[in-house]
Protein backbone atom coordinates (compact mmCIF):
# COMPACT_ATOMS: atom_id res chain seq x y z
CA UNK A 1 0.00 0.00 0.00
CA UNK A 2 1.64 3.26 -1.07
CA UNK A 3 1.30 6.48 0.84
CA UNK A 4 -0.64 9.43 -0.50
CA UNK A 5 1.06 12.77 -0.99
CA UNK A 6 -1.04 15.72 0.07
CA UNK A 7 -0.33 19.44 -0.35
CA UNK A 8 -2.45 21.70 1.78
CA UNK A 9 -2.44 24.89 3.83
CA UNK A 10 -2.45 24.84 7.62
CA UNK A 11 -2.88 28.08 9.55
CA UNK A 12 -1.73 30.04 6.52
CA UNK A 13 1.38 27.95 5.86
CA UNK A 14 1.81 25.73 2.80
CA UNK A 15 2.33 22.21 4.07
CA UNK A 16 2.95 18.81 2.47
CA UNK A 17 2.71 15.39 4.01
CA UNK A 18 2.54 11.70 3.25
CA UNK A 19 -0.22 9.65 4.78
CA UNK A 20 -1.97 6.30 4.56
CA UNK A 21 -5.43 6.30 2.96
CA UNK A 22 -7.04 5.56 6.32
CA UNK A 23 -5.21 8.25 8.28
CA UNK A 24 -7.50 10.96 9.55
CA UNK A 25 -6.70 14.66 9.46
CA UNK A 26 -6.39 14.39 13.25
CA UNK A 27 -3.73 11.67 12.87
CA UNK A 28 -1.87 13.81 10.36
CA UNK A 29 -2.03 17.00 12.44
CA UNK A 30 -0.77 15.31 15.57
CA UNK A 31 1.66 12.71 14.20
CA UNK A 32 3.00 14.17 10.97
CA UNK A 33 2.74 17.90 11.51
CA UNK A 34 3.41 18.10 15.23
CA UNK A 35 0.24 20.13 15.80
CA UNK A 36 -0.99 18.44 18.93
CA UNK A 37 -3.53 21.09 19.89
CA UNK A 38 -6.38 19.07 18.41
CA UNK A 39 -7.08 16.14 20.75
CA UNK A 40 -8.53 12.68 20.20
CA UNK A 41 -11.31 12.46 22.77
CA UNK A 42 -13.44 9.84 21.06
CA UNK A 43 -12.36 9.24 17.48
CA UNK A 44 -16.00 9.10 16.41
CA UNK A 45 -17.04 12.71 15.94
CA UNK A 46 -18.97 12.94 19.20
CA UNK A 47 -16.79 14.97 21.57
CA UNK A 48 -15.42 17.82 19.45
CA UNK A 49 -11.97 17.81 21.08
CA UNK A 50 -10.46 17.46 17.60
CA UNK A 51 -12.33 20.43 16.14
CA UNK A 52 -10.64 22.38 13.34
CA UNK A 53 -11.89 24.60 10.54
CA UNK A 54 -11.66 23.21 7.02
CA UNK A 55 -12.18 25.85 4.32
CA UNK A 56 -13.93 27.94 6.94
CA UNK A 57 -16.25 25.14 8.12
CA UNK A 58 -16.12 23.83 11.66
CA UNK A 59 -15.49 20.07 11.46
CA UNK A 60 -14.16 17.19 13.54
CA UNK A 61 -10.72 16.36 12.20
CA UNK A 62 -11.28 12.74 13.23
CA UNK A 63 -14.02 12.58 10.61
CA UNK A 64 -11.86 13.88 7.78
CA UNK A 65 -9.23 11.79 6.05
CA UNK A 66 -5.80 13.33 5.58
CA UNK A 67 -6.29 12.53 1.91
CA UNK A 68 -9.30 14.84 1.70
CA UNK A 69 -7.56 18.12 2.53
CA UNK A 70 -5.40 18.51 -0.56
CA UNK A 71 -5.70 22.05 -1.86
CA UNK A 72 -7.78 23.14 1.11
CA UNK A 73 -7.11 25.37 4.07
CA UNK A 74 -7.05 24.04 7.60
CA UNK A 75 -7.25 26.25 10.66
CA UNK A 76 -6.29 24.73 14.00
CA UNK A 77 -6.06 26.05 17.56
CA UNK A 78 -2.40 26.76 16.91
CA UNK A 79 -3.42 29.47 14.47
CA UNK A 80 -5.74 31.28 16.81
CA UNK A 81 -3.36 33.59 18.64
CA UNK A 82 -1.43 36.22 16.72
CA UNK A 83 2.16 35.79 17.85
CA UNK A 84 2.16 36.46 21.56
CA UNK A 85 -1.32 38.00 21.50
CA UNK A 86 -4.08 35.68 22.54
CA UNK A 87 -7.42 35.76 20.74
CA UNK A 88 -10.08 37.40 22.97
CA UNK A 89 -11.76 33.99 23.34
CA UNK A 90 -8.53 32.49 24.65
CA UNK A 91 -8.04 35.36 27.08
CA UNK A 92 -11.60 35.23 28.34
CA UNK A 93 -11.43 31.48 28.96
CA UNK A 94 -8.39 32.15 31.12
CA UNK A 95 -10.00 35.14 32.83
CA UNK A 96 -13.12 33.13 33.65
CA UNK A 97 -11.13 30.02 34.67
CA UNK A 98 -13.24 28.19 32.11
CA UNK A 99 -11.02 25.15 31.92
CA UNK A 100 -9.60 22.53 34.28
CA UNK A 101 -7.85 19.66 32.52
CA UNK A 102 -7.89 21.59 29.25
CA UNK A 103 -8.52 18.65 26.94
CA UNK A 104 -11.75 20.06 25.54
CA UNK A 105 -10.36 23.60 25.41
CA UNK A 106 -8.73 23.68 21.98
CA UNK A 107 -11.91 22.26 20.44
CA UNK A 108 -14.11 24.67 22.42
CA UNK A 109 -12.02 27.63 21.27
CA UNK A 110 -12.00 26.64 17.61
CA UNK A 111 -15.74 26.00 17.73
CA UNK A 112 -16.48 29.24 19.59
CA UNK A 113 -14.38 31.23 17.15
CA UNK A 114 -16.29 29.67 14.26
CA UNK A 115 -19.52 30.78 15.94
CA UNK A 116 -18.44 34.35 16.51
CA UNK A 117 -17.08 34.62 12.97
CA UNK A 118 -20.55 33.70 11.74
CA UNK A 119 -22.69 35.33 14.42
CA UNK A 120 -20.94 38.05 16.46
CA UNK A 121 -23.91 38.46 18.79
CA UNK A 122 -25.21 35.05 19.77
CA UNK A 123 -27.67 34.49 22.58
CA UNK A 124 -26.71 32.16 25.40
CA UNK A 125 -28.99 29.51 23.89
CA UNK A 126 -27.33 29.87 20.52
CA UNK A 127 -23.91 29.45 22.09
CA UNK A 128 -25.00 26.35 23.99
CA UNK A 129 -26.52 24.71 20.92
CA UNK A 130 -23.54 25.61 18.72
CA UNK A 131 -21.17 24.04 21.28
CA UNK A 132 -23.35 20.95 21.75
CA UNK A 133 -20.71 18.94 19.90
CA UNK A 134 -17.96 19.96 22.31
CA UNK A 135 -18.06 17.85 25.46
CA UNK A 136 -16.39 18.90 28.70
CA UNK A 137 -16.07 16.53 31.64
CA UNK A 138 -14.63 19.06 34.07
CA UNK A 139 -16.29 22.43 34.11
CA UNK A 140 -20.00 21.90 33.75
CA UNK A 141 -19.92 24.35 30.81
CA UNK A 142 -21.15 27.38 32.77
CA UNK A 143 -17.87 29.27 32.86
CA UNK A 144 -17.19 28.35 29.25
CA UNK A 145 -20.48 29.87 28.13
CA UNK A 146 -19.91 33.01 30.19
CA UNK A 147 -16.42 33.36 28.73
CA UNK A 148 -17.67 32.99 25.16
CA UNK A 149 -20.42 35.56 25.68
CA UNK A 150 -17.94 37.92 27.35
CA UNK A 151 -15.48 37.52 24.48
CA UNK A 152 -18.27 38.13 21.98
CA UNK A 153 -19.19 41.35 23.75
CA UNK A 154 -15.59 42.52 23.80
CA UNK A 155 -15.14 41.68 20.13
CA UNK A 156 -18.24 43.71 19.30
CA UNK A 157 -16.68 46.61 21.12
CA UNK A 158 -19.49 46.59 23.63
CA UNK B 1 -7.44 0.23 1.54
CA UNK B 2 -7.29 2.48 -1.49
CA UNK B 3 -8.51 6.07 -1.62
CA UNK B 4 -9.54 7.52 -4.97
CA UNK B 5 -10.94 10.94 -5.75
CA UNK B 6 -12.34 10.88 -9.29
CA UNK B 7 -13.36 14.06 -11.07
CA UNK B 8 -16.29 12.63 -13.03
CA UNK B 9 -19.30 10.46 -12.26
CA UNK B 10 -18.25 7.97 -14.93
CA UNK B 11 -14.85 7.54 -13.32
CA UNK B 12 -16.48 7.00 -9.93
CA UNK B 13 -18.88 4.40 -11.34
CA UNK B 14 -16.04 2.59 -13.11
CA UNK B 15 -13.89 2.51 -9.96
CA UNK B 16 -16.76 1.07 -7.93
CA UNK B 17 -17.83 -1.43 -10.59
CA UNK B 18 -14.30 -2.67 -11.24
CA UNK B 19 -13.48 -3.31 -7.59
CA UNK B 20 -14.14 -6.90 -6.58
CA UNK B 21 -13.98 -6.23 -2.89
CA UNK B 22 -16.07 -4.09 -0.57
CA UNK B 23 -16.30 -0.43 -1.50
CA UNK B 24 -17.63 2.72 0.10
CA UNK B 25 -18.60 6.06 -1.37
CA UNK B 26 -17.19 8.96 0.64
CA UNK B 27 -19.10 12.21 0.82
CA UNK B 28 -19.11 13.74 4.32
CA UNK B 29 -17.63 10.66 5.95
CA UNK B 30 -19.60 11.13 9.15
CA UNK B 31 -20.91 7.56 8.96
CA UNK B 32 -18.23 5.87 6.82
CA UNK B 33 -15.26 7.05 8.89
CA UNK B 34 -16.95 6.17 12.18
CA UNK B 35 -17.69 2.66 10.90
CA UNK B 36 -14.17 2.36 9.54
CA UNK B 37 -12.63 3.27 12.90
CA UNK B 38 -14.91 0.84 14.72
CA UNK B 39 -13.90 -1.95 12.37
CA UNK B 40 -17.52 -2.39 11.30
CA UNK B 41 -16.48 -2.05 7.66
CA UNK B 42 -13.23 -2.89 5.87
CA UNK B 43 -13.59 -1.54 2.36
CA UNK B 44 -10.91 -2.26 -0.18
CA UNK B 45 -11.70 1.02 -1.90
CA UNK B 46 -13.06 4.39 -0.83
CA UNK B 47 -14.30 6.65 -3.62
CA UNK B 48 -14.44 10.31 -2.67
CA UNK B 49 -17.14 12.00 -4.75
CA UNK B 50 -16.60 15.55 -3.50
CA UNK B 51 -14.35 16.60 -6.38
CA UNK B 52 -16.92 15.77 -9.04
CA UNK B 53 -18.60 18.80 -10.61
CA UNK B 54 -22.04 19.50 -9.28
CA UNK B 55 -21.76 17.14 -6.33
CA UNK B 56 -21.68 19.98 -3.83
CA UNK B 57 -24.18 22.31 -5.45
CA UNK B 58 -27.76 23.30 -4.75
CA UNK B 59 -29.51 24.53 -7.89
CA UNK B 60 -33.01 25.56 -8.89
CA UNK B 61 -34.68 22.89 -10.95
CA UNK B 62 -38.16 23.26 -12.46
CA UNK B 63 -39.26 25.31 -9.49
CA UNK B 64 -37.81 22.76 -7.11
CA UNK B 65 -34.22 22.01 -6.17
CA UNK B 66 -31.43 19.71 -7.20
CA UNK B 67 -29.11 19.01 -4.28
CA UNK B 68 -25.82 17.40 -5.23
CA UNK B 69 -25.05 14.21 -3.36
CA UNK B 70 -22.03 15.63 -1.55
CA UNK B 71 -23.68 18.87 -0.41
CA UNK B 72 -22.88 19.35 3.25
CA UNK B 73 -25.80 19.88 5.56
CA UNK B 74 -24.63 23.29 6.81
CA UNK B 75 -25.16 24.63 3.28
CA UNK B 76 -28.84 23.70 3.29
CA UNK B 77 -29.86 26.14 6.00
CA UNK B 78 -27.74 28.82 4.39
CA UNK B 79 -29.72 28.50 1.15
CA UNK B 80 -32.55 30.98 1.63
CA UNK B 81 -34.86 29.67 -1.11
CA UNK B 82 -34.49 26.04 -0.09
CA UNK B 83 -35.10 26.86 3.56
CA UNK B 84 -38.19 28.86 2.65
CA UNK B 85 -39.66 26.22 0.35
CA UNK B 86 -38.82 23.08 2.37
CA UNK B 87 -38.23 24.06 6.01
CA UNK B 88 -39.17 20.56 7.16
CA UNK B 89 -36.49 18.90 5.03
CA UNK B 90 -33.87 21.41 6.13
CA UNK B 91 -34.74 21.23 9.82
CA UNK B 92 -34.71 17.43 9.66
CA UNK B 93 -31.19 17.23 8.26
CA UNK B 94 -30.05 20.00 10.61
CA UNK B 95 -30.86 17.79 13.58
CA UNK B 96 -28.15 15.32 12.63
CA UNK B 97 -25.13 15.46 14.94
CA UNK B 98 -23.36 18.59 16.04
CA UNK B 99 -22.21 21.78 14.35
CA UNK B 100 -19.05 19.90 13.43
CA UNK B 101 -20.98 17.00 11.92
CA UNK B 102 -23.19 19.47 10.04
CA UNK B 103 -20.07 20.82 8.39
CA UNK B 104 -19.53 17.48 6.65
CA UNK B 105 -22.67 15.31 6.76
CA UNK B 106 -24.86 15.02 3.65
CA UNK B 107 -28.52 14.11 3.10
CA UNK B 108 -27.49 11.51 0.54
CA UNK B 109 -25.15 9.92 3.04
CA UNK B 110 -27.88 9.96 5.64
CA UNK B 111 -30.17 8.23 3.15
CA UNK B 112 -27.61 5.66 2.00
CA UNK B 113 -26.45 4.78 5.50
CA UNK B 114 -29.97 3.35 5.73
CA UNK B 115 -30.41 3.70 9.44
CA UNK B 116 -34.06 3.20 10.41
CA UNK B 117 -33.68 6.35 12.51
CA UNK B 118 -32.20 8.57 9.81
CA UNK B 119 -33.55 12.09 10.29
CA UNK B 120 -33.61 13.39 6.73
CA UNK B 121 -35.48 10.44 5.26
CA UNK B 122 -39.01 10.92 6.69
CA UNK B 123 -38.91 14.58 5.68
CA UNK B 124 -37.58 13.76 2.20
CA UNK B 125 -40.20 11.06 1.74
CA UNK B 126 -42.98 13.38 2.88
CA UNK B 127 -41.69 15.90 0.35
CA UNK B 128 -41.79 13.20 -2.36
CA UNK B 129 -38.11 13.65 -3.11
CA UNK B 130 -36.48 11.67 -5.87
CA UNK B 131 -32.85 10.63 -6.38
CA UNK B 132 -30.73 10.42 -9.51
CA UNK B 133 -28.56 7.35 -9.73
CA UNK B 134 -25.66 6.66 -12.07
CA UNK B 135 -24.34 3.17 -12.56
CA UNK B 136 -22.60 0.86 -15.00
CA UNK B 137 -25.88 0.41 -16.89
CA UNK B 138 -26.64 4.10 -17.16
CA UNK B 139 -28.74 6.52 -15.14
CA UNK B 140 -32.09 6.15 -13.43
CA UNK B 141 -34.25 7.95 -10.90
CA UNK B 142 -36.40 6.65 -8.10
CA UNK B 143 -38.17 7.81 -4.96
CA UNK B 144 -36.04 8.30 -1.85
CA UNK B 145 -38.34 5.74 -0.24
CA UNK B 146 -36.99 3.05 -2.59
CA UNK B 147 -33.40 3.43 -1.44
CA UNK B 148 -33.32 1.94 2.09
CA UNK B 149 -34.32 -1.75 2.05
CA UNK B 150 -33.32 -2.80 5.56
CA UNK B 151 -31.11 -1.42 8.33
CA UNK B 152 -27.75 -0.60 6.74
CA UNK B 153 -28.73 -1.84 3.30
CA UNK B 154 -29.80 0.08 0.19
CA UNK B 155 -31.28 -0.98 -3.12
CA UNK B 156 -28.28 0.39 -5.00
CA UNK B 157 -26.54 -2.30 -7.03
CA UNK B 158 -22.82 -2.66 -7.59
CA UNK B 159 -21.25 0.41 -9.11
CA UNK B 160 -24.30 2.62 -8.58
CA UNK B 161 -24.05 5.97 -6.84
CA UNK B 162 -26.61 8.60 -6.08
CA UNK B 163 -25.59 11.83 -7.79
CA UNK B 164 -28.34 14.13 -6.53
CA UNK B 165 -31.51 14.50 -4.50
CA UNK B 166 -34.37 16.27 -6.25
CA UNK B 167 -37.04 18.17 -4.36
CA UNK B 168 -40.14 19.04 -6.37
CA UNK B 169 -41.57 22.53 -6.50
CA UNK B 170 -43.43 23.11 -3.27
CA UNK B 171 -47.04 23.91 -4.09
CA UNK B 172 -48.76 27.12 -3.03
CA UNK B 173 -50.37 27.02 0.41
CA UNK B 174 -48.18 24.13 1.43
CA UNK B 175 -45.89 23.40 4.32
CA UNK B 176 -43.71 20.64 5.66
CA UNK B 177 -42.33 19.86 9.11
CA UNK B 178 -40.23 17.24 10.89
CA UNK B 179 -40.09 16.33 14.56
CA UNK B 180 -38.20 13.66 16.42
CA UNK B 181 -37.99 12.45 19.99
CA UNK B 182 -34.56 12.10 21.61
CA UNK B 183 -33.84 11.85 25.34
CA UNK B 184 -30.99 14.40 25.18
CA UNK B 185 -31.25 17.91 23.79
CA UNK B 186 -28.77 17.34 20.97
CA UNK B 187 -26.43 14.77 19.49
CA UNK B 188 -28.71 11.78 19.64
CA UNK B 189 -30.45 9.27 17.44
CA UNK B 190 -34.20 9.50 16.87
CA UNK B 191 -36.31 7.21 19.04
CA UNK B 192 -39.35 8.06 16.93
CA UNK B 193 -39.90 10.70 14.29
CA UNK B 194 -42.48 12.09 11.89
CA UNK B 195 -42.29 14.12 8.69
CA UNK B 196 -45.46 15.72 7.31
CA UNK B 197 -45.98 17.66 4.09
CA UNK B 198 -49.42 19.08 3.24
CA UNK B 199 -51.30 21.45 0.96
CA UNK B 200 -54.36 23.53 1.81
CA UNK B 201 -57.08 25.13 -0.26
CA UNK B 202 -58.18 28.74 0.18
CA UNK B 203 -60.47 27.77 3.06
CA UNK B 204 -57.73 26.11 5.08
CA UNK B 205 -58.91 22.61 4.19
CA UNK B 206 -56.18 20.06 3.56
CA UNK B 207 -56.26 18.82 -0.03
CA UNK B 208 -53.07 16.75 -0.12
CA UNK B 209 -50.80 15.27 2.48
CA UNK B 210 -47.89 12.88 2.96
CA UNK B 211 -47.01 11.48 6.37
CA UNK B 212 -43.80 9.54 7.00
CA UNK B 213 -42.56 7.95 10.21
CA UNK B 214 -38.96 7.20 11.17
CA UNK B 215 -37.30 4.94 13.73
CA UNK B 216 -40.41 2.79 14.15
CA UNK B 217 -39.73 0.15 11.48
CA UNK B 218 -36.70 -1.29 9.66
CA UNK B 219 -37.14 1.45 7.07
CA UNK B 220 -39.04 4.72 6.92
CA UNK B 221 -42.81 4.29 6.67
CA UNK B 222 -45.04 6.30 4.35
CA UNK B 223 -48.43 6.07 6.04
CA UNK B 224 -50.98 6.86 3.32
CA UNK B 225 -53.94 6.12 5.59
CA UNK B 226 -52.75 8.74 8.03
CA UNK B 227 -52.61 11.31 5.24
CA UNK B 228 -56.16 10.36 4.25
CA UNK B 229 -57.30 11.05 7.80
CA UNK B 230 -56.46 14.73 7.49
CA UNK B 231 -57.26 15.31 3.83
CA UNK B 232 -60.60 17.10 3.54
CA UNK B 233 -60.28 18.48 7.07
CA UNK B 234 -58.92 21.63 8.66
CA UNK B 235 -56.88 19.45 10.99
CA UNK B 236 -59.46 19.68 13.75
CA UNK B 237 -59.02 17.58 16.89
CA UNK B 238 -60.90 14.48 15.65
CA UNK B 239 -58.88 14.44 12.42
CA UNK B 240 -55.61 14.82 14.30
CA UNK B 241 -56.58 12.11 16.77
CA UNK B 242 -57.34 9.79 13.87
CA UNK B 243 -54.00 10.68 12.25
CA UNK B 244 -52.27 9.94 15.52
CA UNK B 245 -54.01 6.61 16.03
CA UNK B 246 -53.35 5.45 12.47
CA UNK B 247 -49.67 6.38 12.80
CA UNK B 248 -49.34 4.48 16.05
CA UNK B 249 -51.03 1.47 14.48
CA UNK B 250 -48.60 1.57 11.55
CA UNK B 251 -45.53 1.40 13.76
CA UNK B 252 -43.43 -1.78 13.80
CA UNK B 253 -40.61 -0.78 16.13
CA UNK B 254 -38.20 -2.81 18.23
CA UNK B 255 -37.34 -2.64 21.92
CA UNK B 256 -33.81 -1.39 22.38
CA UNK B 257 -31.77 0.75 24.72
CA UNK B 258 -33.27 3.92 23.24
CA UNK B 259 -36.91 3.05 23.58
CA UNK B 260 -39.54 0.37 24.00
CA UNK B 261 -42.07 -0.70 21.41
CA UNK B 262 -44.80 0.88 23.54
CA UNK B 263 -43.00 4.19 23.93
CA UNK B 264 -42.08 4.53 20.27
CA UNK B 265 -45.56 3.60 19.13
CA UNK B 266 -47.17 6.18 21.38
CA UNK B 267 -44.66 8.95 20.66
CA UNK B 268 -44.76 8.45 16.88
CA UNK B 269 -48.48 9.19 16.97
CA UNK B 270 -47.96 12.29 19.07
CA UNK B 271 -45.14 13.58 16.85
CA UNK B 272 -47.17 13.03 13.69
CA UNK B 273 -49.94 15.18 15.13
CA UNK B 274 -47.56 17.95 16.18
CA UNK B 275 -45.67 17.89 12.88
CA UNK B 276 -48.95 18.07 10.98
CA UNK B 277 -49.93 21.16 12.95
CA UNK B 278 -46.62 22.88 12.29
CA UNK B 279 -46.92 22.05 8.59
CA UNK B 280 -50.47 23.40 8.67
CA UNK B 281 -49.35 26.73 10.12
CA UNK B 282 -46.48 26.93 7.64
CA UNK B 283 -48.98 26.33 4.83
CA UNK B 284 -50.88 29.40 5.97
CA UNK B 285 -53.55 27.68 7.99
CA UNK B 286 -54.70 29.29 11.21
CA UNK B 287 -55.39 27.62 14.52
Amino acid sequence: MSKLHVATNVNGDAVEFLCEPHDTLLDVLRNQLGLTGAKEGCGSGDCGACSVELDGRLVCSCLVLGAEVGGKSVQTIEGMATGENLHPLQQKLLDHAALQCGICTPGILVAAKALLDKNPNPTETEVRYWLAGNLCRCTGYDKIIRAVLDAAAEMRGA
Amino acid sequence: MRYESPSTVDQAVKLLTDCDGDTRVLAGGTDVLVQLRLGMISPELIVDIKNIDGMQAISDENGGFRIGAATESATLGEHADLSAAWPGVVEAMELVGSTQVQGRATMTGNLCNASPAADSVPALLAANAQVSISGPDGTRTCSVGDIPVSPGKTSLTRGEIITAIHLPQQKAKSGDAYLRFIPRTEMDIAVASAGVNLTLDDNGICTEARVALGAVAPTVLLVTEAAEAIIGTSLDEPALDELSAICSAACRPIDDKRGTVEFRTKVAGVLAKRAALIAYIRAGGSK
